[in-house]
């Protein structure tokens, strides 16, 4: 395996953004029934709906966050995650009438309609947001034997951040704030983590913009 | 003045005998665990009782006699066809919740060439209504089993109209949100004709009480406000059109009270307890698809 030669930004800070990631996914997943109810109603299964989505669009996170993570490891592409997270997070603020609507007029069950609504409104930015961990998994090990203690830090850390999201969401942002204040919340979060991943490479590796193009790429 | 003590003491026994009875006695006949909640079916003498949720200390939703199954037995239940004082002939009748099935039934049998739609999201709720509460489907009232706001929001797109609508969806364990917002209510507008009343059974008590008013308020101006002493509900009356002065309401509970008594609802008793005093806060936000913590603002 060959390594780049930019200093990767320090655990903690990973740790700690891997954290806000987990709050951010489960804000937006506890939202989900908020932003459906109107449309498909307050049922189990659209709750169901919300879940199946967002957990398959997690495993597929998984599982391109992973691979990814095998060439070249860096800390622009995980500050890239969140960016695009964060913009692929704008539709569920500006599009979900124009989205929820046509499959409300198709779909006359709400089981299938509030579960269409959800790939539509969730999939992609979820799916960003899961390739956020694995990546950050391979950012923060050094040797194989270090491997599965830095995977376990990670997961601690991140449904840590899950379980702060969800409490914060369902018992105080919604008593606090519109449905969409708290989206921007999230999406300012995640902007944030991006710029601070970036601000700290740049600081740690001024050199970096000059030896991006000599980056050896894994076999 | 004091009662002896002799007096107190045996109104201390009747009261106890009563409790004794009335807890010992209630029988449950039937229980079931649906999808949404724990449902109870229980009978003390003639008097049979739906409950949802009764180890959470939930009341009763419904209560029949089953020897007398055309009285009413509960106040909000009777409130519920208060709307007939603004319209006394309604023809399309749209009841979200079935409960027990009493306020359908009702309608039924009162106006039996009415087309009435039932929409009650809880199938298991619609079985234990046809087996222990005399509620059946015909061909003049059908029931929907889906959630009142999509159910309300395509009827809204397909032009469908009805005339007397109850929402009759809050009295359980948990409050659905999404019906109690702006938007939802410009939605029930928009199945309402001019002539439509809408009667809905909402929250009297906790913070809730006043979101709701200001929500109705904004949506349709003027409403009445229909409390009663004995009852901890609060219903609210309203149209599209502005309200009929109490005179007319009179009228129409005079020509309504004697078909209205087999039902024990006490039509000449209500005009006067209908009221357009704003006794809520009028400074709460208004709820909306937005901003609609409706379970949060009940426990604070």
């Amino acid at each position: 395996m060959s390594k780049s030669n930019n200093k990767t930004i320090p655990r903690a800070l990973i740790a700690a953004m891997a954290f806000a990631s987990g709050a951010c996914i489960m804000t937006i997943e506890m939202l989900g029934a908020r932003i459906l109810s109107p449309y498909f109603g307050g049922s189990l299964s659209v709750w169901g709906s919300i879940i199946t989505i967002f957990m398959l669009a997690l495993a597929m996170g998984y599982l391109f966050g992973g691979r990814l993570s095998t060439r070249n490891p860096n800390s622009v592409t995980f500050a890239l995650f969140y960016i695009c997270a964060a913009v692929f997070s704008l539709p569920v603020i500006f599009l979900s009438d124009q989205i929820m609507e046509p499959i409300f007029m198709v779909m006359e069950d709400p089981r299938y309609g509030s579960l269409f609504a959800a790939i539509f409104l969730f999939f992609i930015p979820t799916t960003i947001l899961g390739m956020i961990s694995p990546y950050a998994v391979r950012l923060m090990v050094e040797s194989e034997e270090h491997s599965g203690h830095m995977a376990g830090l990670l997961y601690f850390v991140s449904t840590l951040g899950s379980a702060v999201g969800t409490l914060g969401t369902s018992f105080y942002f919604v008593l606090w704030w519109e449905v969409d204040q708290i989206l921007w919340g999230t999406i300012a979060a995640l902007v944030l983590c991006g710029c601070i991943i970036l601000v700290t490479h740049y600081a740690m590796n001024p050199q970096s913009q000059k030896v991006q193009g000599r980056h050896a790429k894994n076999a | 003045m004091r009662r002896t003590p002799k007096l107190s003491s045996f109104f201390l026994l009747a009261f106890v005998v009563q409790l004794a009875s009335s807890v010992g006695a209630a029988e449950a006949i039937h229980e079931e665990r649906s999808r949404y909640r724990d449902i109870t079916v229980t009978q003390v003498g003639e008097r049979r009782c739906l409950l949802f949720n009764v180890h959470r200390g939930d009341r009763n939703q419904t209560c029949v006699m089953v020897n007398d199954r055309d009285r009413l037995v509960f106040d909000y239940t009777r409130m519920s066809f208060a709307g007939l004082l603004l319209n006394p002939e309604p023809s399309r009748i749209l009841v979200i919740g079935l409960g027990g099935g009493s306020i359908p039934l009702t309608f039924s049998d009162l106006f039996p060439s009415a087309q009435i739609d039932v929409v009650e999201i809880d199938e298991a709720v619609v079985r234990v209504a046809k087996e222990f509460f005399f509620f059946e489907e015909t061909d003049n009232m059908r029931v929907f089993v889906d959630d009142g706001r999509p159910f309300i929001k395509r009827a809204g797109i397909r032009g469908q109209r009805y005339d007397y609508i109850v929402l009759d969806a809050f009295s359980g364990d948990y409050i659905p949100e999404h019906m109690l917002t702006r938007e939802f209510l410009e939605e029930v507008k928009s199945i309402m004709s001019p002539d439509s009343v809408l009667v809905a059974n909402t929250f009297s008590t906790s913070r809730l009480y006043d979101h709701e008013s200001v929500t109705y308020q904004r949506a349709f101006g003027e409403f009445f406000n229909f409390k009663l002493p004995t009852s901890g509900n609060r219903i609210i009356i309203t149209q599209l059109e502005p309200l009929p002065p109490r005179g007319e309401l009179v009228t129409r509970a005079v020509d309504l009270a004697d078909r209205m008594l087999k039902y024990d609802v006490p039509m000449n008793d209500y005009p006067r307890r209908l009221s357009t005093r704003v006794d809520w806060d009028m400074s709460r936000r208004e709820l909306t698809d937005q901003y609609s913590p409706g379970n949060l603002l009940r426990e604070n």
